[in-house]
């Protein structure tokens, strides 16, 4: 067994007939963060949730740890997640708990913490994203920030294996955008686990990061450290980083043609 | 003309289907909470949080309920049965009515559209905004720890509900002919201690209402469980709760009445 933590080879899928990625190869090793970047709909989220195993490839595979995370069994898959953990791109906090209550969700699940250890852990993780003194507050009482700081600290609490963020610097100020950059660093190196990281906040990402994949058409577009990403000369990459309109990456959703589907035809006939 | 019969032919042919096969979907949905109800037993606190939120909040509206249609029963049964000069049987037929009918199906209407949507737009909207498939990432099955407490929660306090009515209806009914009009006291209770049977009557008032209770609640889930994870689905979802269960209590009541009370004694 290889060092890597992750290793993906020729993934394919597609919710219905439009496929939304094709071929898809990726390896992540221990101690990494990786960040994985694309234009808007081009199935980031999917393919954290091929990782995490919320839906099934329509062709090749995922290996986490050494283990094919479609053909596990639900009992294996469950054990296996208990490795994951997610930040869900709009937070996913339950609503009829508190904010301390859904850091200790996990914990009193699936362990057998006495409760005052319990309080501890949740009010170090709630210390970890600034929001110790919020630990009272119901989900609807934070702002979009709070929310999903919040479910950082959740995502981190029985300090995992793997951890995904699906765009975790949206809606954050720039202070607790680097704080937040840089405590997924220090966790990473402290617990020697692996990040990926989903996001479209190039130059915080690039701070942080170990390596750098670009999704685009399906297909890892390009790859590469990022020095590599910062000194590329591909169009694609260059459009990316500096987010200019016109390049490889469409900022259109696949369409009739423009003047098509407003009717112009007609009149300029 | 032929094409359109053909194309309406075909319509119902697609609705009944759908509609099998949802049944189907649910019934398969009931099966998988019972098989993943463990959880709930063994830390059955779940289960009385979620009694607290389905039974006790929907306190208000049985019991204000029960009262007012036991009063209307006291008033039509007085005014029917005195001019056959037999007002006395009045706690009869109010304690019967409830006992047998009123009380498990009144309640079971109003618990289908106090808690049963409540529980549908719960779980609809904890799918919709994706908590289900956080706790699903965070390896802990969203149906034995969301669903099931929610559906046991249901099954237990229908029952007691049902009782509860029942006996503010005696109570309204006892207000309005003993208290306002001013029916023999004595008359009112024998009457009605005469004519109940306790395995007759009130045992099978409570095997409806459990029955009531296991649809309700079923329904109230698997209708949240499964409605499309958006602002239209969840509310859509929420009034097939309230129309579905009400016509899942009339139609068994129909049954179970015809199997419990077929007028042999
Ligand atoms: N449940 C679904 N059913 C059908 N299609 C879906 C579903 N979820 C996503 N898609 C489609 O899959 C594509 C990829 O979606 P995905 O959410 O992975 O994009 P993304 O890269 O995360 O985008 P963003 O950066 O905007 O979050 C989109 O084009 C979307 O239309
Ligand atoms: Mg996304």
């Amino acid at each position: 067994m290889s060092e890597h933590l992750i290793e993906i080879k020729d993934l394919a899928f597609s919710y219905t007939d439009r496929p939304i990625l094709k071929r898809v190869n990726m390896t992540m090793s221990r101690g990494q963060v990786i960040a994985i970047m694309g234009g808007s709909g081009s199935g980031k989220t999917t393919l954290l949730r091929l990782i995490g195993g919320e839906v099934k490839p329509s062709a090749g595979h995922v290996e986490v740890a050494g283990q094919v995370v479609h053909q596990l069994s639900r009992n294996e898959l469950f054990k296996l997640r208990r490795k994951m953990g997610m930040l869900f791109q709009f937070g996913a906090l339950f609503t009829d708990l508190s904010v301390f209550d859904n850091v200790a969700f996990q914990m009193r699940e699936h362990t057998n913490l006495p409760e005052s250890m319990i309080r501890d852990l949740v009010l170090m993780k709630l210390h970890a994203v600034g929001l110790r003194g919020a630990s009272h507050l119901m989900p609807a009482e934070l702002s979009g920030g709070m929310a999903r700081r919040v479910a950082l600290a959740r995502s981190i609490a029985l300090d995992p294996l793997l951890i995904m963020y699906d765009e975790p610097f949206t809606g954050l100020d720039p202070i607790s955008l680097s704080v937040i950059g840089s405590l997924i660093r220090r966790l990473t190196d402290a617990l020697g686990m692996t990040s990926i990281i989903v996001t479209h906040d190039v130059q915080e990402s690039l701070k942080i990061v170990d390596y750098v994949y670009f999704l685009a058409d399906g297909a890892i577009a390009a790859h590469g450290t990022p020095e590599e990403v910062k000194g590329s000369t591909m169009p694609f990459v260059h459009q990316f980083v500096h987010g200019e309109e016109d390049g490889p990456v469409p900022f259109h959703y696949p369409a009739e043609t423009y003047r098509k589907d407003l009717k112009l035809e007609v009149q300029f006939v | 003309m032929y094409k359109r019969i053909a194309a309406g032919i075909q319509a119902i042919g697609h609705r009944a289907i759908d509609g099998i096969w949802r049944l189907g979907c649910a019934a398969r949905f009931f099966i998988l909470v019972l098989l993943k109800s463990t959880t709930s037993f063994l830390r059955f606190g779940l289960v009385i949080r979620e009694i607290y939120f389905v039974g006790v909040l929907s306190l208000i509206i049985i019991l204000v309920s029960g009262l007012f249609v036991g009063m209307v029963l006291g008033l039509q049964g007085y005014e029917t049965l005195q001019k056959y000069g037999s007002e006395s049987a009045v706690g009869t037929l109010v304690a019967l009515s409830l006992v047998r009918e009123l009380g498990p199906v009144m309640s079971a209407l109003l618990f289908a559209s106090r808690a049963g949507s409540a529980i549908t737009a719960e779980i609809g909207l904890m799918k919709a905004t994706e908590q289900l498939s956080a706790m699903g990432m965070m390896a802990v099955d969203p149906v034995a720890r969301v669903v099931a407490p929610r559906f046991w929660a249901g099954v237990i306090s229908m029952p007691l509900l049902a009782a509860l009515f029942s006996v503010m209806g005696v109570f309204g009914g006892y207000l309005v002919t003993v208290v306002f009009i001013g029916v023999d006291e004595g008359a009112f209770w024998s009457s009605m201690q005469n004519a109940v049977d306790f395995r007759y009557d009130i045992v099978n008032g409570v095997i409806k209402s459990c029955f009531f209770g296991v649809a309700v609640a079923a329904i109230a889930v698997f209708e949240g469980f499964d409605a499309p994870p958006t602002a239209e689905g969840v509310s859509g979802a929420t009034t097939r709760t309230v129309v579905t269960s009400a016509l899942a209590i009339l139609g068994l009541d129909f049954v179970l009445t015809a199997f419990m009370f077929r007028g042999v004694d």
